[in-house]
């Protein structure tokens, strides 16, 4: 993708639209990878609560996956699913492709 | 009107008549009674300002780029370690285009600690992206700081009006004010172009810059910067057209056809005057007078090196008088600036530095007389002198 050059950017570093955080691909810092077994989630929704980059996908009140394009794998979905449900496992990005 | 005022009581003035939006500061000596004066208006009730006392400098500052983000007319003041303090907004504010007025009062760095005058502190900041003007006198740096709302405003940077701590911030004047209405009406209505208060246009102010676009933003304030000359100059031009008193780059001090010159910047430049005059009179003895000259540098930042150059290419000898020292092993900044604005001249002037005044020690008339004894009597042998300092 070509980018603008200096004359042609908004000055002072400014984005003059809102919400342009979701065009930022940041799945890609991701060395682990939560990994979602929708059998064994009951929908309790502590992923969704806890999650800091709003990844976890939901539809009418379900949890439906995760945005793995925003997923920065930080784990924290993992831990706050609870111990007798443990839905989502993390696993390396390296393990997981293989 | 004609009136009798410090260098700070100049500045609360225009402060007052620029009725900013916003004042976000934290007192230091000598720049204190500026804001405390300041304060004494908003309490009276004779600006509409939002007063922020902030709890430090590094606060002041970045209560200042809020308010800035927000679209309000922001103004501060300080001075050598809240200056210091500020450091890290200080590149903030230009990098994120903030017309932010700073009223400063030079006064030396600590260590060993000082309060009175010197150039380290605002010399310290010369590239963090502010516009510098040094003034001379009261009646300058409050014409100044009236025509640095519009120059900030214009050109999408701030910037910082100076006076030599206590020799100008604190010793009186006869000046001339002018009246509240001139000012309104000189500096206009401040319209942002964008604002973080604007709901239905949202912004983000402050995003991250990577390797692939940090540079690119960093060009456009270089631009902003080179830009920022032509205002200065057409605004400078403005205010003599509108008030009778025009301002420039830098003054020339009888400097057409003279042999030997003295650049300085502030304060000394007015003792410096005596000295030429003097000097013209009678000469080193009395009898045939030398062609003295001096060029009072004002606008440090951006730095009008073409101009300095053509200014100074027709004269044989200049010392530069630097108030600070870079601690580079090569003299002051003043100094090293100028010495390279006039490299590509086809015949290179001899050209010295002369450290003085550090700490607020005392420059006299004899003192620049020896300056200017030296450049006659061709004593220019050596890069660097320290004038005025016990050997």
């Amino acid at each position: 993708m070509s980018k603008e050059g200096w004359q042609d950017l908004p000055i002072g570093g400014l984005i003059l639209e809102g919400g342009t955080a979701t065009k930022y691909i940041t799945g890609d810092w991701r060395s682990l990878r939560p990994v979602w077994d929708k059998d064994k989630c009951i929908s309790c929704l502590n992923c969704w609560i806890y999650c800091p980059d709003s990844s976890v996908l939901v539809e009418d009140e379900k949890m439906t996956g995760i945005d793995y394009d925003h997923c920065k794998g930080c784990g924290i979905c993992a831990s706050e699913c609870p111990p007798k449900v443990q839905a989502i496992k993390m696993v390396t990005e390296a393990e997981f492709r293989k | 009107m004609r009136v009798a005022k410090t260098g700070n009581e100049a500045m609360a003035e225009a402060m007052r008549q620029i009725n900013p939006d916003v004042v976000a500061a934290y007192p230091i000596t000598p720049a204190t009674e500026i804001v405390q004066i300041f304060s004494s208006f908003v309490a009276d009730g004779l600006v509409n300002t939002e007063f922020i006392a902030a709890e430090s400098e590094h606060s002041a500052m970045s209560a200042c780029i809020g308010s800035c983000a927000a679209g309000a007319r922001t103004m501060t003041s300080t001075s050598s370690q809240g200056l210091a303090l500020m450091w890290e907004m200080l590149y903030i504010a230009s990098g994120l285009r903030m017309p932010i007025v700073l009223a400063e009062v030079n006064r030396a760095l600590s260590s060993p600690i000082n309060i009175h005058c010197d150039h380290s502190d605002t010399m310290g900041a010369r590239d963090s992206g502010w516009i510098q003007i040094y003034c001379e006198n009261a009646q300058e740096a409050y014409d100044s700081l009236i025509q640095a709302v519009r120059i900030a405003e214009e050109a999408l940077l701030p910037i910082m009006v100076s006076t030599d701590g206590f020799i100008i911030s604190h010793g009186m004047e006869s000046m001339e004010v002018l009246e509240d209405a001139q000012v309104k009406d000189f500096i206009g209505e401040y319209k942002p172009e964008h604002s973080l208060l604007d709901i239905d246009h949202p912004i983000t102010i402050g995003a991250i810059d990577f390797t692939d676009y940090y540079f690119e933003h960093k060009r456009q304030t270089i631009e902003a910067m080179r830009n920022a000359k032509g205002i200065v100059a057409k605004i400078g031009q403005e205010f003599g057209e509108k008030f009778g008193r025009s301002y420039g780059f830098f003054e020339e001090y009888r400097l057409e056809d003279a042999e030997i010159a003295i650049v300085v910047l502030g304060s000394t430049a007015g003792t410096a005057k005596v000295v030429v005059d003097e000097l013209r009179e009678t000469g080193l003895k009395p009898g045939k007078g030398i062609k003295a000259g001096l060029l009072r540098l004002r606008l440090f930042r951006p730095f009008p090196y073409q101009e300095l150059a053509q200014a100074l290419s027709r004269i044989p000898r200049i010392a530069v008088m630097d108030r600070s020292d870079s601690l580079n092993s090569a003299g002051g900044p003043v100094f090293t600036e100028i010495r390279s604005a006039l490299y590509d001249l086809d015949t290179r002037p001899k050209i010295v530095n002369y450290i003085y005044g550090l700490g607020g020690r005392n420059i006299d008339l004899a003192q620049i007389r020896s300056v200017y004894e030296d450049l006659a009597t061709n004593k220019t042998d050596e890069l660097v002198r320290y004038l005025g300092v016990r050997e």
